[in-house]
């Protein structure tokens, strides 16, 4: 059975070209790029020819990127390494109430240790106001940290204005973003827009997993949070994961050689998924109305009387993975705070699944996936649960 | 500095003609258990009890781990073989024995038993133990003599070979695996049915198990947590056969043609038929399920009856006195507890009514089936084709 993959804001597949190359990088080029002999000097210039790309790609300086092993390091590096090391600059943060656990998670340890924080609530379509962001900065605040793109809905957050009115509230707040979802498919220009620090993971864009980094503007301070022998400006010791860099490097430019190229492609296969379903009952597409504020590679999908695991499972049947918005179980509910903060209807929070593109899926699969719905659908929501 | 386990069986000594049989089935059981532990032990019936002799290298706490799952022994000693050099060498190999176990500041009662296979032996057995005894009374100052409730025992048994052991690990108890038959295990993934597994096993029952799943309500997670659970029993169980049935279409036109109150308990009426039959073309002589008298509606005194009513093999019930906390200790003692509180659905929830017949009467459960005939049919004789069998070893 072919397989037909749209839960690629969960991870991606690597492409061949980068995995080649780690593959390459950890057979040959496998020395360590702090040695002093040839074998270091090699492997760092994979370091290098990574920052490179990657800063190009977002118009910031080389040395503003640490490599890191993904999105949570970076995530926890910004909130940990930025509020701890600025603490006298204020104990106040403003996060959103739609963050992935990876920013919420080290913002709470924060709270506990007596930061106080404030949840920016979201609209209906998931999205921020710039208002509630601008009435909640305070003298105190330290760090604002807003993702770009959320995870389960793609609604995109205004970053841009954010970080025009954070400048213009505090200066010395820091705004940290999680791009994760993000980069390397919406522009994002450090050049011209203040953002702090963003954090990108490798495996959402086809590189290898353990592959990532943080963005850390220059001059802004942070504390590690691993300590060792010194690497990446001393912000993240630990032999850098070279291989998986030398991957990430091929992706990113990948991924970014024709950004617009691939946003059409992605807008293309969302409106034709919307399209088909539209006469498909009970079915419901959460996120923002307007194109400019929905990311075209997510789409988040509510289906009436039909559990998302139950709709995974019979799509996985016919070879279709998609993501569920939340891994729920009759035992252990673990509902999404995505969907809770959008107000979605209580009965459909753990009725809702979420079908994510790659640059590489095909209008073909849309319209199997958009069949197998079809099919699938009228018959699950015939059984509901007693 | 272990060579052996010296490993002593209570009930089957009893067992009179069947002896033999028993201690054979002791025997393999034990060597297959530990096959896994270094390169393996010979294992042996000299008189009485069941002696493992390590062939090379082995872990000691995984020796002992291997063996407490093993069925049949009542206690197990680690045990040191000497030659026989004479006595003064004998007294060292004991008195080093000893300390190693115990220390030297020990401050304890003790006994010394001591037996002759040959009877050459220049002393007799109570000559022996007199003799071993004040040697230890001399090198550790703080033991004294019990000959009634002693602390310690220290064996010394006199062989081709020498034995000599004294500490005691509790073994599994049981019946020696392989002695009882075969059962057909209802296998969830709950906490109950692997309890009950083992329990089965406990007293020499060979297992079969079936499983049911209903894709996609239930996810291949769960039927990976079933094998998992089945893995983890069979440590102490034997490798068995596990069927796993595809139940989804069955459990569809339940839903669509009974009342759903009495979902459950028909569901049960057919997976308690389809276990049987696949518990006949397998061999084995009974079914065995986790049920707890009450534990929910399905296991009320008139749910059972109505769910027993379908099978003509006797229904082993282990756990049916159990409480759930006694359930929940012993899955944690034998070590599935963890697996089975992974939150993975499984089929008997998923249409679950709000509120089931807690107190369904036979007749009425066997009218509403009545709208079923015809349709099931088919349906059970697919469900029976396309099982999956999977080998837990």
């Amino acid at each position: 059975m072919k397989e037909i993959y749209l839960d690629n804001a969960a991870t991606t597949r690597c492409l061949t070209s980068s995995a080649k190359r780690a593959y390459d990088v950890m057979t040959e080029d496998f020395g360590n790029p702090s040695s002093l002999h040839m074998k270091g000097v090699d492997a760092e210039k994979y370091l290098d020819e990574a920052r490179e790309v990657i800063s190009k790609s977002l118009r910031c300086r080389e040395k503003e990127i640490l490599f890191t092993s993904g999105g949570s390091e970076s995530n926890n590096t910004a909130i940990f390494g930025g509020a701890l090391r600025n603490e006298r600059n204020g104990r106040h943060i403003i996060t959103t109430a739609i963050e992935h656990e990876a920013v919420l998670s080290p913002i709470r340890a924060l709270e506990k240790r007596g930061f106080s924080v404030t949840y920016l609530p979201v609209s209906k379509e998931g999205v921020i106001s710039l208002s509630d962001l601008s009435d909640a900065i305070t003298g105190d605040t330290v760090l604002v940290s807003i993702m770009h793109v959320n995870n389960e809905t793609g609604a995109v957050q205004p970053i841009e204005e954010a970080a025009d009115i954070i400048r213009e509230k505090n200066k010395k707040t820091l705004f940290h973003v999680d791009a994760i979802q993000s980069f390397s498919k919406l522009p994002i220009d450090l050049k011209n827009t203040k953002i702090d620090l963003l954090s990108v993971s490798g495996h959402k864009l086809h590189a290898p997993k353990g592959s990532g980094f943080l963005f850390a503007r220059e001059g802004v301070k942070l504390d590690p949070i691993i300590y060792g022998g010194g690497q990446e400006g001393g912000l993240r010791s630990g032999t850098q994961n070279v291989p998986a860099i030398a991957g990430l490097c091929e992706s990113v430019r990948f991924m970014t050689q024709d950004m617009d190229a691939h946003y059409r492609h992605f807008k293309e296969l969302r409106e034709r998924l919307v399209e088909g379903l539209s006469d498909l009952e009970n079915v419901y597409i959460n996120g923002p109305a307007d194109e400019k504020k929905q990311a075209p590679y997510i789409l988040s999908l509510s289906v009436r009387d039909v559990r998302a695991e139950v709709l995974l499972h019979a799509l996985e049947e016919k070879g279709i993975f998609v993501g569920a918005g939340s891994a729920c179980s009759s035992n252990r509910p673990h509902i999404s705070n995505t969907l809770i903060a959008m107000g979605l209807e209580h009965e459909l929070l753990d009725q809702t699944i979420r079908l994510s593109f790659s640059v590489f899926t095909e209008e073909a699969e849309i319209d199997e996936t958009v069949s197998a719905l079809k099919e699938l659908v009228p018959f699950l929501s015939k059984y509901r649960r007693g | 500095m272990y060579r052996a386990f010296m490993l002593k069986y209570g009930e089957i000594g009893i067992k009179g003609k069947n002896r033999a049989v028993f201690e054979e089935a002791l025997r393999l059981s034990t060597e297959k258990a530990l096959s896994r532990v270094g390169d393996g032990f010979t294992v042996t019936r000299p008189n009485g009890r069941i002696l493992a002799e390590a062939k090379g290298d082995y872990d000691f706490d995984e020796a002992v781990d291997a063996l407490k799952k093993v069925f049949g022994y009542v206690s197990f000693h680690p045990a040191k073989i000497v030659d026989d050099k004479g006595l003064p060498e004998l007294y060292k190999e004991v008195i080093s024995l000893f300390e190693k176990e115990y220390g030297r500041d020990i401050k304890a009662s003790f006994k010394v038993k001591c037996k002759r296979g040959r009877k050459n032996y220049p002393l007799d057995s109570m000559e022996l133990a007199a003799a071993v005894g004040e040697q230890l009374l001399n090198a550790f100052p703080g033991l004294s003599v019990d000959v009634h409730e002693p602390d310690i025992y220290v064996h010394v048994e006199i062989r081709e070979k020498i034995y000599i052991y004294s500490k005691e690990f509790e073994g599994a108890k049981g019946l020696p695996r392989g002695v009882s038959g075969k059962t057909m295990l209802l296998l969830s993934g709950g906490i109950d049915s692997p309890v009950a597994g083992f329990r089965m096993a406990r007293r020499g029952v060979t297992l079969e198990a079936v499983y049911f799943h209903a894709p996609p309500y239930t996810s291949e997670r769960a039927k990976n947590k079933v094998v998992k659970l089945g893995e983890l029993i069979s440590r102490y169980t034997g490798p068995f056969r596990l069927h796993i049935v595809n139940f989804t279409d069955i459990q569809l036109k339940i839903l669509d043609k009974c009342p759903r109150d009495e979902l459950t308990i028909i569901m049960r009426r057919y997976m308690m038929k389809i276990a049987e039959t696949i518990a006949k073309e397998t061999g084995c002589l009974s079914l065995t399920t986790g049920e707890s008298i009450g534990q929910v509606a399905s296991q009320t005194m008139q749910s059972l009856n109505c769910t027993n009513a379908v099978a003509s093999l006797p229904v082993f019930r282990p756990l049916i006195t159990y409480d759930k906390q006694e359930i929940m200790d012993e899955a944690e003692r034998i070590g599935t507890y963890e697996t089975s509180v992974l939150p993975y659905e499984d089929c008997c929830t998923i249409f679950v009514a709000k509120h089931p017949v807690t107190k369904p009467r036979l007749s009425v459960i066997e009218k509403s089936e009545e709208s079923l005939t015809g349709e099931i049919e088919p349906l059970l004789e697919e469900a029976l084709r396309t099982q999956e069998v999977v080998e837990i070893v």
